[in-house]
């Protein structure tokens, strides 16, 4: 049970007993700020008043961000002897119009995040480009799926609720429009 | 102590989203498609589960583990940063197949590539940090 994929009924529960614990703590569940707190750690206070922040008070989220790379590792390392993620068949089928071959037979898909795949320049263009939404995106919108999606939604929170519209409109032109103009088989 | 808390907490948070396949670029790819129910499950059941811990937190004025009284604060008020923000984090949440937090445990878990998504992210916060104070909020 452990070393297979943990259903939705555990996952859900306990993310929100992680949410939980954290705001017990006296702090809050949100991991996109940590991108802000790399900055300033790479000196962007230097060129930004807005990255001038206390390291000190970020601290805390930067511990629990190591602990979840603790946990990546622990996961695909001693809890998961088939990485293989089953998606539906008919994920399967369109991921295979698309020219992953993966689809189905691993956790990531070989063709993006495979270092053969590295060879190609335009996987790194997708890469950087994807990240830099993600970054860019997460601190304009003030959170990403821990802050808004769970910790916002859950404090009945109507900032947050926009927010997770635009990620749901972002997805979804992302996977239905764009997807097919970038990805051939 | 605290830090091995939030070690031990962010650990936790780890092997949930690794083992949940909430940190699987096919997930998140199968959840824009509707083909599964599986990513709104684990999403509504956080949701369902923690709207009750938070209205219990702050009705019944619970103090921290370490003994401070809580507050939850409030998200501010404003719509264009909320859609535009959130929709182009909704494109590179797809594209990626990652949020924040997966992007560290993927490299835990040792997908290097990830480490580019990281870096693009910690630039486009470097870039709206930057441009903040000429964006719309």
């Amino acid at each position: 049970m452990l070393y297979q994929s943990w259903p939705w009924y555990i996952a859900g529960p306990l993310i929100a007993l992680v949410m939980t614990v954290l705001i017990l703590m006296g702090k809050r569940f949100g991991m996109s700020s940590n991108l802000e707190t790399f900055c300033t750690i790479g000196g962007a206070g230097k060129f930004v008043d807005y990255f001038k922040v206390d390291l000190k008070s970020r601290r805390w989220n930067l511990l629990v961000v190591l602990g979840s790379v603790i946990g990546g590792f622990l996961g695909a390392h001693l809890l998961s002897p088939n990485p293989a993620v089953q998606i539906s068949e008919k994920t399967v089928a369109k991921l295979n119009g698309l020219g992953f071959e993966s689809a189905g037979t691993a956790y990531l898909p070989t063709e993006l995040f495979s270092l053969e795949a590295l060879s190609k320049p335009s996987v790194w263009i997708i890469l950087l480009v994807a990240g830099f939404l993600v970054g860019f995106g997460t601190r304009y919108a003030g959170g990403c799926t821990s802050g808004h999606a769970i910790s916002g939604l859950s404090n009945l929170q109507r900032p947050s609720l926009i927010a997770v519209i635009g990620f749901f409109i972002g997805g979804l032109i992302m996977v239905h429009i764009v997807f097919p103009l970038i990805f051939r088989s | 102590m605290k830090s091995v808390l939030y070690i031990m907490v962010g650990t936790f948070l780890g092997v949930i989203l690794y083992k949940s396949e909430a940190a699987s670029w096919f997930r998140i790819y199968e959840m824009f498609q509707f083909d599964s129910f599986h990513m709104y499950g684990i999403i509504g059941s956080a949701l369902a589960v923690g709207i009750v811990l938070v209205q219990w937190i702050k009705r019944s004025k619970v103090k921290s583990f370490f003994g401070e009284s809580i507050h939850i604060q409030d998200k501010e008020r404003s719509f264009t940063r909320y859609i535009v923000g959130g929709t182009l984090f909704g494109l590179g949440w797809a594209l990626a197949g990652a949020c924040p937090g997966p992007i560290y445990i993927l490299a835990g878990a040792g997908y290097w590539a990830i480490l580019i998504v990281l870096f693009g992210a910690v630039l486009g916060a470097f870039v709206y940090g930057i441009l903040r104070d000429k964006l719309p909020h």
